[in-house]
């Protein structure tokens, strides 16, 4: 079994934590200039999202978590599963529920996505920071109003809804920030 | 980013640093004290089991280790006569990096003859208010015995505490404990000191911390009033440590014990057995001076002179970038 002695932390880093695999966000080495030297790391959960604080003495092994990023396409969801291509290999690979949870509805057809796979399962799936989407439903757009600041929600093809300005018409395409899930410009379609 | 080749720290700091290292050899000129230089690789080592050795694939005359602290051979010097004594030099670590840990770093140890634990902290404090930049002002330094700076800290008691009590407290500042740890007390009071005491130290102001217990007495000696204590104190600016200091052990047979007990908790926590360093036992040996000595890190008074929160930026080139 592949392991990480504290020595080797940096941010990054996927290890083995009480049986999940963990990224480390950030390491603090403290040591008094005599005595036992520490890492104080905060630990990403790659299964829950959830951040929380550990503490290794100095040269401990940590063992090492099998998590490796891979850029793959996505296909189409069959309700249960969302169905990912890697287009070299074309090797295709189903990720639950579970693993694609919020992301779901920033993911379209044909873009490249990072799917993170723990044990060659998919654990987490990563869109796009930007995605271009289809407006399908939102109030008439007010025209002309390009400088009130005012917004109302839209909702999209894949299901995400997202304040736009009043001046946005339904079936527009729109650029949006998927870590913010914020609009970001109007896309011209010609 | 800048650009991998070019330094980590800034033209400007690097002649703070130069008006630093100045600076201390003028305070030292003043004070008569002589400046010497000692090898930098060496037949022994240190024994320390929490200090990291580097050393050469390739001993050359039997040198093989990078020192660590010229504390071994300025002692020798002093054996032999030298009188005060100071010193600026790189000093290599394995295993230290971090915010505050450069692998290698820049060292300023001195000694002084005839002088006690309190004396040297006066000194210690005259030295670096001597050097302060004119945009740096130090309030009053604080000094505490190390039992009061846990017990201002944590409400706890030092001869009471136990490794359950270390835990809670730990627990209650949110630390949370290492899932291995060797059954001894002193790793968790290290743990306790440098993630909940000193973290509490005010900024702007040295503090001292003195009398460590006598188990982490290291080459200090012990207090002849309550030997549970070592005349052995570590100072602070702001939460950062910035140095260690002694009123020099000048028994032969008790270093050499203390050398020793190293040597069988290295082999305890399967780490390499180091030579020890028989030269300085026989300088002891031939008589110490009554002396008191102190190693301050220049690095880190440059991080807190100039507010850096990274030692890679008071370094011409942090590890990253040598």
């Amino acid at each position: 079994m592949a392991s990480y002695s504290t020595n080797e932390f940096r941010g990054g880093l996927k290890i083995m934590l009480d049986g999940d695999p963990y990224t480390i966000v950030e390491n603090e080495f403290v040591k008094p200039g005599k005595g036992q030297a520490f890492n104080r790391v905060k630990v990403r959960n790659l299964k829950t999202g959830r951040v929380v604080e550990k503490t290794f003495k100095s040269g401990d092994s940590v063992e090492a978590a099998d998590v490796m990023d891979t850029d793959m396409q996505y296909l189409y969801t069959d309700g249960e599963f969302w169905h990912f291509m890697d287009p070299q290999s074309f090797e295709q690979i189903a990720a639950d529920k579970a693993a694609v949870g919020e992301q779901a509805v920033w993911l379209k057809e044909q873009d490249m996505c990072v799917v993170t796979l723990w044990n060659g399962s998919p654990l987490s799936v990563t869109p796009p920071n930007f995605v271009e989407l289809t407006i399908t439903e939102t109030d008439p757009g007010v025209r002309g109003d390009t400088a009130t600041g005012g917004t109302k929600p839209a909702y999209m093809e894949t299901g995400a809804v997202v304040k736009v300005p009043l001046f946005i018409e339904q079936g527009e395409v729109i650029r949006c920030d998927t870590r913010s899930g914020e609009y970001v410009s109007r896309v011209k379609t010609d | 980013m800048t650009p991998e080749w070019r330094p980590s720290a800034d033209l400007a700091m690097l002649r703070a640093r130069a008006r630093l290292l100045r600076d201390i050899r003028r305070y030292f000129a003043e004070a008569g004290v002589l400046e010497v230089e000692t090898p930098v690789l060496s037949q022994a080592a240190v024994t320390d089991p929490a200090i990291h050795s580097m050393q050469l694939a390739e001993p050359v005359a039997g040198c093989r280790f990078l020192h660590t602290s010229p504390e071994f051979p300025m002692k020798r010097l002093l054996c032999a006569g030298t009188g005060d004594i100071y010193q600026i030099c790189r000093v290599f670590r394995g295993a230290e990096l971090g915010r505050h840990h450069n692998p290698e770093f820049t060292l300023l140890e001195w000694y002084r003859l005839g002088y006690d634990m309190q004396r040297l902290m006066t000194d210690v404090e005259q030295l670096l208010r001597s050097v302060l930049p004119s945009t740096m002002t130090l309030g009053p330094s604080r000094f505490l015995s190390y039992e009061q700076a846990i017990f201002e800290a944590t409400g706890l008691s030092l001869a009471r505490l136990d490794i359950a009590a270390i835990q809670d407290a730990l627990n209650t500042a949110g630390v949370p404990c290492p899932p291995a740890m060797p059954n001894a007390i002193d790793p968790w009071l290290d743990l306790l000191m440098s993630s909940v005491v000193t973290p509490q130290f005010s900024d702007d102001r040295l503090t001292f911390i003195y009398h460590y217990p006598a188990s982490q007495a290291s080459l200090a000696r012990l207090n002849p009033d309550n030997p549970s204590v070592a005349e052995r104190f570590e100072v602070y600016i702001g939460p950062m440590e910035l140095g260690n200091g002694f009123h020099e052990l000048q028994d032969a047979d008790e270093q050499r014990a203390r050398f020793q007990s190293d040597l069988a908790k290295r082999q305890q926590l399967s780490l390499p057995a180091m030579p020890m360093d028989t030269h300085l036992l026989d300088a002891l040996g031939s008589g110490l001076p009554d002396c008191a000595g102190v190693a301050v890190g220049l690095d880190r008074v440059l991080m807190a002179f100039y507010t850096k929160t990274e030692i890679a930026d008071v370094i011409s080139f942090g590890a990253e970038r040598a």
